[in-house]
């Protein structure tokens, strides 16, 4: 009647077999991720930079605004980078230390990359899924205002706030927070599109669920592997968007900096001999650009099914 | 068709209106008048100077104003800063000068990018592939402010075969680092786009039997590949034009080379509320009209569109 004991131990063993070679969607991703070679390269780079970032002004011989008279103006023959001067990556116009300079701009750029990624996830995804999941005229009129939206020049309407509200870092975020979330709303609502028919969502329906709780429940943790794909696609763009902006001399202002504003003033005092200035802090943009780029290809390789 | 084309007009002139007002919402809200000086003046003169720039007129006058001067006339009022100028001077005299390298900047981007997308996918693998691929990587990273340095460090200060900067009525000399420095991340990104799916098109089944028919490789790629396969490309082209109009900006604060970047920047500074605002609804409009254009196009070539 009862099956023996070396049946019962070999089912048992089957079952833990089956367990390991069963892999879950996210480890499987893993393993894709991991075999692109590109993709865990940039990821350790990714990492350096962020440690850098966070750690690097423990490291630095100075503070980022001290500005040291004895070398204005001399700064051709006096600022170069050297290590007994504990200047690194050498001085600035004003006589002040690089390196620190740079452990902020790069900070700073980062963040405004992580801020902006943050916000499209959040608000991107809870819109578009809602859009996408209620479909008809509720996403008739939501996707229209995210088309009305987009065919503004953002660019040029932050920089116009920019100039009217003061020019801050708080600032920079919220323009940054009002453009960032456009796109991801758009494919969140695209793949919530694809998703609400399934099986799963129809029986949370037929169970009467509130259909806030379906979103979040059963919408959203289904759109995560494609929104974190984009969403870090977003982080360099971001970043590229607020360099851009702060180059101009319209973004973070001194004391504080950021890439762009750096590699604005290297760009500025080229001629002179400077090259460093230019050299350090474009390095660390162009790392990092080509790092979460890298990443971002790699996570979309192993996640988005489109693309295997 | 006629019913597409209204119906996407019908979009776009309410974006303008809201980018209208919002435009003068936020110069509404600013805080301080643009005559706060850092003398302050009799309040005589500033009222004077208010009456003149019809400040002192109640908001609803003022937007309605503005809107019907923008809308009717294309007159966006004088400006703050420059006493005898109007914002219509200023645009005038920047304007032709972003078109222009705005122009070849886009003519560049898409024909090098097309042709380059295009021949890497015809051959795929090969070292020309590669090079496409590797450059489309490359210069994801190069927008217009990296470029513009590296161009001006290599072709002006190493070498010195090109002008640092300045216009000059638009000789070559002057124009090609601006129009390479705007063009090439674009560029890459349309190479990229290209080559995508261009490799899609050519391993479906139409182009196997045009192949089969014994179609040369070249007229099968031009008649019935391209088509196509530029489809993906089209709606790229509406952002590519705004970003290389917004990138205008550090073009023209770069390479001084006096567009309406130049102007944006300084009023910017300068707080000239209303050549920025002139200046934003300028380009709105151009980024609206694009967009619709190449909607039109898209769902013209595209017969599978619904319209």
């Amino acid at each position: 009647m009862f099956p023996n004991r070396t049946t019962v131990e070999d089912i048992e063993n089957a079952a833990a077999l089956a367990e390991v070679q069963g892999r879950s969607l996210w480890a499987s991703a893993r393993a894709r991720f991991m075999r692109n070679k590109a993709a865990v390269v940039s990821l350790i780079v990714l990492i350096l930079v962020a440690a850098f970032a966070l750690f690097g002004g423990f490291f630095a011989q100075w503070e980022r605004d001290f500005v040291d008279f004895s070398l204005m103006g001399r700064n051709a023959h006096l600022g170069v980078p050297s290590f007994e001067t504990g200047h690194y990556f050498g001085t600035d116009n004003s006589g002040r230390d690089l390196f620190a300079r740079t452990v902020q701009g790069t900070g700073i750029s980062l963040m405004v990359g992580i801020v902006g990624a943050m916000v499209a996830v959040l608000v991107g995804t809870l819109y578009g899924a809602t859009a996408g999941y209620f479909g008809g005229r509720v996403d008739g009129i939501m996707m229209r205002i995210v088309d009305v939206l987009m065919s503004i020049p953002f660019m040029f309407v932050l920089i116009l706030m920019l100039v009217i509200f003061g020019r801050s870092i708080l600032m920079l975020f919220i323009g940054i927070g009002l453009i960032s979330w456009l796109d991801m709303a758009r494919i969140a609502r695209g793949q919530t599109l694809t998703i609400k028919n399934k099986e799963f969502v129809e029986v949370a329906v037929a169970t009467g669920v509130h259909p806030l709780r379906i979103i979040l429940r059963h919408i959203i943790p289904n759109l995560l592997g494609i929104v974190v794909v984009y969403a870090t696609l977003l982080v360099p763009n971001m970043i590229i968007f607020e360099s851009f902006i702060s180059f101009l001399g319209l973004g973070v202002q001194e004391p504080n900096t950021s890439l762009g504003a750096l590699i604005s003033e290297g760009a500025g005092t080229m001629q002179y001999g400077t090259l460093w200035q230019l050299l350090f802090p474009l390095f660390f943009f162009v790392l990092t650009i080509f790092a979460f780029f890298f990443v971002g290809d790699g996570l979309r390789d192993a996640l988005d099914p489109k693309d295997r | 068709m006629f019913s597409f084309v209204v119906r996407r007009l019908m979009v776009a002139v309410p974006t303008l209106l809201i980018l209208v007002i919002l435009s003068f919402v936020l110069m509404y809200a600013a805080p301080g008048g643009p005559f706060n000086s850092e003398r302050p003046l009799p309040p005589e003169v500033l009222a004077n100077i208010q009456a003149k720039y019809g400040l002192d007129q109640p908001f609803w006058k003022r937007i309605t104003d503005y809107i019907w001067g923008v809308v009717a006339h294309f007159d966006f009022g004088p400006s703050f800063k420059f006493k005898d100028r109007s914002v219509n001077d200023i645009i005038a005299q920047g304007f032709p000068v972003t078109l222009t390298y705005g122009f070849w900047s886009f003519v560049l981007a898409t024909v090098v990018g097309v042709t380059l997308g295009t021949a890497a996918a015809i051959k795929q693998n090969s070292w020309l592939d590669y090079l496409a691929v590797g450059f489309s990587v490359g210069a994801q990273v190069l927008p217009n402010f990296v470029m513009a340095p590296i161009l001006l460090l290599v072709f002006t200060l190493w070498l010195g075969w090109l002008p640092g900067g300045g216009w000059n009525g638009g000789e070559w000399p002057y124009l090609i680092m601006p129009v390479i420095a705007l063009s090439t991340s674009y560029m890459a990104s349309i190479a990229r786009i290209m080559r995508s799916s261009m490799l899609e098109v050519l391993n479906t089944n139409f182009i196997r039997t045009a192949q089969a028919k014994g179609i040369p490789m070249r007229r099968v790629i031009l008649r019935h590949a391209m088509k196509p396969a530029i489809l993906p490309l089209l709606s790229y082209l509406g952002p590519a034009f705004v970003g290389m109009i917004t990138g205008s900006v550090v073009i023209d604060a770069f390479f001084s080379t006096g567009g309406i970047g130049t102007f944006f920047v300084n009023s910017a500074f300068s707080r000239d509320y209303s050549v920025m605002m002139g200046i934003t609804i300028l380009v709105g409009t151009l980024t609206i009209l694009f967009n619709l254009v190449v909607d039109i196009l898209y769902a013209w070539i595209d017969p599978k569109i619904r319209y």
